[in-house]
């Protein structure tokens, strides 16, 4: 494994005059968004990153503090927009768990299935992206093109392909039909195919193997200090997943695996990713076997009376863990929202991954760490 | 006007025009070809399948303001593109489109070639330095290095088909290869060759000045309009020129099958077999990641040169037992 790597040992006693400051970002193309990292370089080897965050910032912490849970379910959608589903699911279980709401078993198999349609979309997503990163601007079509499948299904049901607003307390707005089954079944079929297009394309080309191994890693005490979580502490070999560790809704019916990788590099960030697009497909496909007939939303009062106290649910979403937590001082608004979200932690673990790395292999560690920015910048 | 000034000027002419219309068939190929692999129609709008955007394309660049960036070298940035141009116009001179076709034979064309492609890095020295942009510096420091490390694989490679020749007139290479390519006996020359073709001309996986995920875009970041299109010109230029030795000194050059065309019979198999090897150059770029810069470097340093130089040995030995 050859890597390329600055010593940085003579930095502390010898003048550096060759230092100089390149700013990436907030407009460059491999930041996915509007974040701006302020590189500290040596030629091309980077001293210091650091990461200046708040150009998307939208408070949307503040804006809970003065809506209903309906008013706000908008902007749950719009954190996380490439896997906005787990954002519904955490914010309407957080009402369901402090209210002691009862929700139908057909309705909880309903997010479950597309919650993890939408984990689907979002690997789909990153795996084009991630691979654009890397100078390949092929499999990005090609992952697009099932992303559209999965999107078309979701459309059907929750009437938006970006920004969803589909679960309410108490279940969700709009009932799955047949169509909606078989067009999932056939997609499940069609998807695990397409892996071997993306094994042949991706996984066994020398080039990208040469440029992934290795590159950015993450030891498990580093993973552990930074509290990142998702596939990225996955990837460090750290068993922790949500859904089992924590289990909500009905997880923990299914029969699944929590893909883990040894080195903690952006390879294995790479093949937890692709492995988890798998489970989900079986955690799908197990869903729509047993999924229940019965009502898709619970009986719910239209103005919430919630109780005084507080209140927290974690959910996985596609980047990890994802927390809400929530003081209520009584009537429907809450007192205070807070929102724990996976890239935060998993951005700042970058001043310490970057340190005394290539610029290529800093877009490359960025790429593999997943980051969405609107959900940093919330 | 003397005949021989009338020849020149017109010759000027053919070969500026053909290098303009040598980027359309390009640029439409390229993207045509990309846009099958990805699997979209690509072109669609203008003209039948798109066979005009590229000339639409031209003149709304010419209809561009040339945007000069505040604090960078007015003179020298305007220079750049031209200085990047004018060179890669220089190498169609000499090529021989069939046996009749050539403007000026020379006994030493294929050192004018290699010495016109290498002016390359000058243009892009200066454009980078002009730009007063560290993406653009970022760029140039990195196609500096890399064409100049490619440069001795690709002039190895090339010497041991000197050696069999023993001249470096085009057309005397050609009629060298009477029974046979040359890809046969010198098949790993032809890959190194071909390796460092694709580098010099900065193209994916080697494309590291331009690396749009890193750099945005590299040594012309900052140009807009006429000189961007002049850098993409000398691109397209450049791709053609390097496909063309490969094809004159491993290809048999304009030799083939015989075809009723009579004259034109040349011009069409140099034309198919340059056109073969850029459509394999632009397969590669739109199916393989990048390489990172220290890789690049040790690929040619510990790979290509070794094994040129060790073919260079062999054909050496070779030569001199027959």
């Amino acid at each position: 494994m050859e890597t390329a790597q600055l010593n940085l040992e003579p930095a502390t006693d010898i003048q550096h005059d060759n230092r100089y400051y390149l700013n990436m970002g907030p407009q460059h193309p491999s930041t996915h968004g509007v974040l701006r990292v302020l590189l500290e370089m040596d030629g091309e080897y980077i001293l210091d990153p650091q990461p200046v965050l708040g150009y998307g910032h939208r408070m949307h912490e503040k804006m809970a503090e003065h809506k209903n849970w309906m008013a706000f379910m908008p902007n749950t959608g719009r954190m996380d927009y490439a896997a906005a589903l787990p954002y519904n699911h955490g914010f309407v279980s957080l009402f369901e768990r402090l209210c002691g709401i009862e929700v139908p078993e057909r309705a909880e198999y309903i997010r479950v299935i597309t919650s993890e349609l939408n984990r689907l979309v979002s690997h789909h997503l990153w795996l084009g992206a991630f691979l654009l990163d890397l100078g390949a601007f092929t499999p990005i079509l090609y992952t697009f093109i099932d992303r559209e499948k999965v999107l078309d299904i979701l459309e059907d049901i929750t009437g938006s392909r970006l920004t969803y607003c589909y679960f309410r307390v108490g279940g969700v707005c709009k009932d799955i039909d047949d169509k909606f089954v078989t067009r999932t079944r056939e997609f499940i079929k069609y998807q695990r195919e397409r892996f071997d297009v993306y094994n042949k394309l991706v996984t066994g080309n020398i080039i990208f193997l040469k440029r992934v191994e290795g590159v950015g890693v993450i030891s498990k005490d580093m993973a552990l200090r930074y509290g990142v979580t998702g596939p990225v502490a996955r990837g460090s070999g750290i068993n922790y997943d949500v859904r089992k560790n924590e289990p909500y809704s009905v997880y923990p019916r299914f029969d699944f695996e929590i893909p883990l990788g040894e080195n903690g590099d952006s390879l294995d960030r790479y093949m937890v990713r692709l492995n988890e697009m798998e489970q989900s497909l079986r955690i799908i496909e197990q869903a729509l076997d047993q999924l229940p007939a019965g009502p898709f939303l619970g009986k719910v009062p239209k103005k919430l009376k919630m109780p005084v106290g507080d209140s927290s649910f974690a959910v996985e979403a596609a980047r990890g863990e994802l927390t809400y937590y929530m003081v209520s001082g009584g009537g429907d608004i809450p007192y205070r929202l807070k929102i724990r979200v996976p890239s935060y932690s998993n951005l700042s673990i970058l001043p310490e991954l970057g340190q005394g790395i290539l610029l290529s292999d800093l877009v490359t560690a960025m790429g593999s760490l997943d980051l969405v920015i609107p959900e940093i910048d919330r | 006007m003397p005949p021989e000034l009338l020849r020149m000027i017109i010759a000027a002419v053919l070969v500026v025009s053909f290098v303009f219309l040598n980027a359309m068939v390009l640029g439409y190929m390229e993207r045509k070809v990309s846009a099958h692999i990805q699997r979209r129609p690509g072109l669609m709008e203008v003209g039948p399948h798109g066979v005009l955007q590229l000339i639409i394309d031209g003149l709304k660049l010419i209809g561009k303001q040339l945007v000069v960036p505040e604090g960078s070298n007015k003179f020298l940035f305007r220079l750049a593109p031209l200085l990047s141009f004018a060179p890669c116009v220089l190498p169609f001179v000499v090529i021989p489109f069939s046996r009749k076709l050539q403007i000026v034979s020379m006994d030493v064309s294929l050192i004018f070639i290699l010495a016109m492609t290498s002016i390359n890095v000058v243009a892009i020295l200066v454009a980078g330095w002009a730009s007063n942009n560290k993406y653009s510096l970022f760029g140039t420091f990195r196609s500096v290095a890399q064409a100049v490390s490619y440069e001795i694989p690709m002039l190895l490679s090339l010497l041991s088909i000197i050696l069999m020749t023993s001249t470096f007139s085009l057309q005397g290479i050609i009629a060298a290869q009477k029974y046979y390519w040359f890809i046969l006996v010198q098949p790993l020359a032809f890959i190194i060759y071909f390796i460092s073709g694709l580098a010099e001309t900065n193209r994916a996986p080697f494309d590291l000045p331009e690396a749009e995920s890193e750099l945005t875009a590299g040594f012309h970041t900052e140009y807009s309009g006429m000189g961007f299109s002049f850098f993409f010109l000398a691109e397209y230029a450049n791709m053609f020129t390097v496909c063309s030795i490969a094809t004159i000194l491993f290809l048999g050059g304009w030799k083939g099958i015989p075809l009723p065309l009579g004259d034109f019979t040349g011009i069409v198999w140099f034309m198919l077999k340059v056109y073969g090897l850029l459509f394999v150059m632009i397969w590669a770029r739109w199916t393989y990641p990048r390489v990172r810069f220290d890789q690049l470097m040790s690929f040619c340093w510990k790979y290509l040169i070794p094994f040129a130089l060790a073919n260079l040995l062999i054909t050496a030995v070779v030569v001199k037992l027959i």
